[in-house]
């Protein structure tokens, strides 16, 4: 274990920093440097050197991914070019939006395909599961963003149980779930529909086991060998489906935020692009990346803990 | 049932391919000629799906925003099948060297990336437009078919047939190209009408944040961002495109799962 855990780490490292080379390189090649672009057209040369060097771009390119690799390292992500206050304190703010937002959306995927897909599983080649496969197929072919605005016209418009947009803040909590309830449920829909289907032939796969047969030999029924012995088999592949998609989850919820115009993450990025805050556009993408590759790590070492024979194989 | 899947995923593609291609001789409404006056319509004998806030048919916007999408989303597949299956091949075909390990911890590496943030990223920094839409869901798709050849490709390798032709003389190119192409091609097939399914999502996901095809092109996402502040005068508006995304990209799963079952009986029932 201890080996597989090492070289699992060495490859995340690995992973991280041409992760941070390649969002810096392509950043970096962008048109337009942030200096020229917040004086206007109209700013003399010398006011734009001035700035250049109060920002610290005039330096090499190394030099300042270095600088930044460096900060991030020691917690400091640098300052925003524009609003001139520190970028963690900005993704902070925001983190307490668009990850309650991810973690909402994941509860309501895991609530609704968990029983569909025991139910589909159970009732194989029977209508229940034509129907709950068919609700599959629909829900991945549903962009989330016009499902958002479809709950909106009815939840929000038409009969006003929730807001249509906007966030109220953490003070009054009732309220703030009450805002970020649309929107996870639309984030929830396609995660909902992948995740049913990866629990229902994973349910398939082991009904199919021998040990299912032994435990319907020795005179369960069919239902108690699949809640005591189907279930906690099938879950391996679920959980690591649960992790990869919370990646996906990170990025559907940077446009659903722009149809409720919740001021997460998504803003946040599409802000600094607008307005040429490089720093601001690395590091958040830096964070999400970073966030995504800790998650496929921990789900491997899980894995592996789990399951002794995947740890000989790497 | 399996025959139904094939059948009704094959028609919906069918209608939107010929959809698609037939806004290029007719129809119904130029796209670009605004009449104010016009607005708004709910369908009717002249504006069969009604009008948008310009007075445009949506109709004829449906048609030429489907060119669109298939044009993005094909040229995407493409770009990561025409890179994506040699990189496969070559790391199958040299599998265990340092060639092999580069091009699998690359791959890893890119689908660890949140791919819709990074398609934000290229699109926002090269610029917005259907071009750059292009590239960015394209090199997602690169990892995707270079994994999917590499597995399939490297069980091929231990098989007769191959050996036989490794003691021919052939070349590990040539038999890449001659053998190994030819058994998996089916699988590349299925996965190429997954990824379009996807690549048409992303394309709609890009265009309603304003990243993709600019305007006067119309494309299904702007449609919807557009009529997304219309909605309560007219649903219609909005709900008309959104439904168009989910045909097709119903179509096309339904016919990737309907292939998946008729070319390879071994996977029935077993996909996720």
């Amino acid at each position: 274990m201890i080996t597989y855990v090492s070289k699992r780490l060495l490859s995340l490292f690995v992973s991280l920093a041409v992760a941070s080379l390649i969002i810096f390189a392509v950043v970096e090649i962008a048109p337009g440097d942030p200096a020229s672009f917040m004086l206007g057209v109209n700013a003399r040369p010398d006011t734009v050197a001035a700035l250049k060097s109060e920002l610290g771009l005039d330096v090499p390119a190394f030099q300042r991914y270095l600088a930044w690799v460096a900060g991030m390292v020691q917690g400091d992500f640098g300052t925003s070019y524009t609003y001139r206050s520190p970028v963690q304190q900005m993704v902070l703010d925001r983190l307490w939006i668009s990850l309650p937002l991810a973690l909402y959306a994941l509860a309501l995927s895991c609530l609704i395909a968990f029983p569909a897909g025991v139910l589909a599983a159970a009732r194989r080649g029977q209508l229940r599961d034509t129907i709950v496969t068919g609700a599959t197929q629909i829900g991945v072919a549903i962009p989330n963003f016009w499902f958002a605005m479809l709950l909106v016209f009815v939840f929000a418009i038409k009969l006003a149980w929730f807001p249509a947009g906007g966030f109220p803040g953490w003070e009054n909590p009732v309220a703030a779930m009450k805002a970020l309830t649309l929107p996870a449920i639309a984030l929830a829909l396609p995660q909902a529909a992948i995740l049913t289907r990866v629990m229902r032939s994973a349910l398939i796969d082991i009904l199919g086991e021998d040990f299912i047969r032994t435990a319907r030999a020795k005179g369960l029924t069919a239902g108690q060998a699949l809640w005591r012995h189907g279930l906690r088999n099938a879950l391996i592949p679920v959980l690591t489906i649960i992790g990869l998609q919370f990646s996906f989850l990170i990025a559907g919820g940077i446009i659903i935020e722009q149809v409720f115009y919740l001021p997460g993450l998504g803003r946040l990025i599409f802000q600094a692009i607008t307005q040429r805050d490089l720093i601001v556009v690395e590091s958040v993408v830096m964070l999400l990346v970073f966030a995504v590759i800790i998650i496929n790590f921990l789900v491997d070492l899980a894995y592996a803990w789990v399951d002794p024979r995947l740890r000989r194989r790497t | 049932m399996k025959q139904l899947t094939l059948i009704c995923g094959a028609v919906l593609t069918l209608v939107f391919f010929a959809v698609a291609g037939m806004s290029f001789l007719w129809t119904p409404e130029p796209v670009d000629i605004v009449n104010i006056p016009a607005r708004l319509q709910t369908p009717n004998l002249t504006n069969w799906l009604g009008t948008d806030h310009f007075g445009r048919d949506i109709l004829s916007m449906l048609m030429v925003g489907a060119r669109t999408s298939l044009a993005v989303a094909i040229v995407a597949v493409v770009i990561g099948m025409g890179l994506g299956v040699p990189l496969g091949l070559i790391a199958a075909a040299n599998s265990g060297s340092w060639l092999d390990e580069v091009i699998s911890r690359t791959n890893d590496l890119i689908f660890a990336f949140p791919s819709l943030v990074i398609a934000i990223l290229i699109t926002a920094i090269s610029g917005p437009g259907a071009i750059n839409a292009i590239i960015a869901i394209g090199i997602f798709n690169i990892p995707v078919f270079a994994r999917l050849s590499r597995a399939a490709a490297l069980p091929l390798w231990k098989r007769e047939f191959i050996m036989a032709a490794r003691v021919a003389g052939k070349s590990k190119a040539r038999i890449s190209g001659e053998h190994i192409l030819p058994n998996i091609a089916n699988l590349l097939i299925v996965q190429g009408t997954i990824q379009f399914s996807l690549g048409i999502l992303a394309e709609a996901g890009l265009s309603y944040v304003g990243l993709g095809a600019q305007p006067p092109i119309p494309s299904w996402g702007r449609m919807l961002a557009e009529s997304q502040t219309m909605i309560t005068l007219a649903p219609h508006v909005a709900i008309i495109p959104g439904c168009a995304i989910v045909l097709t990209v119903l179509g096309l799963n339904l016919l990737g799962d309907g292939l998946r079952d008729r070319l390879d009986p071994k996977l029935r029932s077993t996909r996720t």
